[in-house]
């Protein structure tokens, strides 16, 4: 499904003294199948921008598309149910979410209350389980007793049994360690392609954003800031620096070899490993033309 | 994230009331509370208004903010004179509108009753909208000192108020986040009927109290590692001390009281 905004504003508590204007004339569009990431400081209306996806909330000006939903302000919204069953959000430290005896009944939740059946249910269990990588044995365990890492799984698996075909991730990977970080991204990104989702990653890594997605939007202040490929957007230094975000690792150790060395090396989403051996047969090869 | 949420209507400022000790506001409305109680005549009324309103005007708080901290009790106000004015029938009759009678007595005592409860809660809502409930806290802690000799754990109990105080908008912003996510997985909280809505309410619960329960935990051990051990011997990084402008308001207040006695019938 593909996700269209238009517009949008929204504003916290309008007309009181704590009026708060969270989103300002934000356009941003996502075709569908593809993976667009969302970057910008706490407070840049990142997690305002999200929940108009599934209709949490709803916008003060503008209209929300996301695939044949529309929500349009000052409206009333009867399909919002439908939406939120194909949208699947998974917020912020999602294991705060879990509240079920049992790790199967967490994750068939959602899909119960949207109305699937239960053997149908019991096949997204399993499977949802396994696209985590959690074992078939867990599902009677209590979610309680699991490590950090796990209930986290056990909440996103509750997220993915809705079947969603749009998939949004706050943070997905904040307070993991630096190798659960990848082991998420890459579950994600498997998902992505695998499913042919619509994913929406919100993020404060730029190597994620330059990894994985087609697209990258820079927020700040409510506005949307940058928009357009990863690889151009990551290249606007100066403009980058302007709302406090670096350029990703990668790209800057790649421009100070190339300005160092004098030579040019195609960046093609390789690891900071993987560069340096390209770059190592750049140079070797230089020098046999020596 | 909307942060700005405020706990009960407090209103920051600078006025001269905003930085009264809290004790001195306190103890100033306990008494005020009790010499309206003896006012009875329209002098003593008089004062005690002018005093009330003048110290609403004085914090600077827009009257709009005051008047909204009175909304749900002008009800009560308005109901208790109604009541008084056609129930009780005293004194001579007044006048007669469509051959219902208005009694002189009544009408007084409406009114005066009326007038009694709107400087009472007039005058003790202008405490918790010029004193952060922090404020509130260190001060009956320190009112209540007397009583540790009779072994009533004072320090425990203010430590109590200002821990559950501080954790309201903390677990409000953890109860919008949860009902979000649930709501995003297909959980209804507003429609329905009453069964279903009340078993809406289970997965919003549970999460709440194991969220609670370890930030407690998390809390206790922050505290212990800090060497928290009970108020004995222990200083405050707010000492609540009396200024020259306290002293000044009980004066200006004694004087308050002593006109609404001399006043008295």
């Amino acid at each position: 499904m593909e996700l269209t905004f238009k517009d949008v504003n929204y504003i916290y508590s309008p007309g009181t003294p704590f009026e708060y204007r969270a989103l300002e004339n934000f356009s941003m569009h996502v075709p569908s199948g593809s993976f667009a990431a969302v970057i910008g400081h706490t407070g840049s209306g990142k997690s305002t921008l999200i929940q108009h996806i599934n209709g949490l909330l709803q916008p003060t000006e503008g209209t929300v598309q996301v695939g044949g939903f529309v929500i349009e302000a000052g409206k009333k919204n009867k399909h919002l149910r439908d939406l939120r069953e194909k949208t699947g959000i998974v917020f912020q430290y999602p294991e705060h979410q879990l509240f079920e005896e049992t790790v199967e009944k967490d994750i068939a939740f959602g899909p119960k209350n949207f109305g699937v059946e239960e053997a149908e249910i019991e096949q997204r269990v399993a499977d949802a389980l396994e696209a985590v990588q959690l074992s078939e044995e867990m599902k009677d365990k209590s979610p309680f007793d699991l490590s950090g890492g796990q209930m986290r799984r056990v909440a996103i698996a509750g997220v993915l049994a809705m079947k969603p075909e749009v998939l949004v991730l706050d943070e997905p990977t904040a307070g993991l360690d630096p190798r659960g970080q990848k082991e998420m991204m890459e579950m994600f990104y498997r998902l992505h392609e695998q499913e042919g989702l619509t994913t929406v990653l919100v993020t404060h890594s730029m190597e994620d954003a330059l990894t994985y997605a087609d697209s990258v939007v820079i927020m700040n202040e409510g506005k949307k800031f940058m928009e357009g490929e990863p690889l151009e957007v990551f290249k606007q230094k100066e403009q980058l620096r302007d709302v406090q975000l670096d350029v990703p690792e990668v790209l800057a150790f790649l421009e100070k070899v190339e300005n160092r060395l004098g030579v040019a090396i195609d960046y093609r989403k390789q690891s900071l490993a993987e560069l340096a051996k390209d770059l190592t047969s750049e140079l070797g090869r230089g020098d046999g033309h020596e | 994230m909307n942060n700005s949420m405020i706990i009960g209507q407090y209103v920051p400022g600078h006025s001269l009331i905003h930085r009264l000790d809290p004790r001195t506001k306190i103890l100033i409305i306990f008494f005020f509370v009790i010499t309206v109680f003896f006012a009875n005549s329209v002098w003593s009324y008089a004062i005690l208004t002018a005093f009330a309103i003048g110290t609403a005007l004085a914090t600077r708080v827009p009257l709009s903010f005051v008047a909204k901290g009175l909304k749900p009790v002008w009800f009560l106000i308005i109901f208790t004179f109604l009541l008084h004015l056609f129930v009780s029938r005293q004194g001579d009759i007044l006048f007669t509108v469509l051959g219902f009678p208005f009694y002189e007595e009544s009408l007084i005592q409406g009114a005066t009753l009326s007038l009694r409860f709107f400087l009472l809660i007039l005058f003790t809502s202008l405490l918790t909208l010029t004193t952060s409930p922090i404020e509130i806290t260190d001060a009956i802690e320190s009112l209540l000192h007397p009583l540790k000799r009779i072994k009533f754990p004072v320090h425990e109990l203010a430590l109590m108020m200002s821990i559950s105080l501080r954790f309201i908008p903390t677990l409000m912003q953890e109860a919008e986040k949860i009902s979000k996510a649930q709501a995003s997985r297909g959980v209804d909280f507003r429609t329905g009927s009453i069964k279903d809505r009340m078993s809406a309410i289970i997965p919003l619960l549970i999460p709440l109290f194991v969220s609670a329960f370890k930030r407690a935990e998390e809390l206790a051990m922050a505290m212990e590692a800090r060497g928290y051990q009970g108020g004995e011997g222990r200083t405050k990084i707010r000492e609540l001390v009396f200024y020259k402008k306290d002293y000044s308001a009980f004066l200006f207040f004694l004087l308050v009281i002593a006109a609404t006695i001399g006043t008295r019938m």
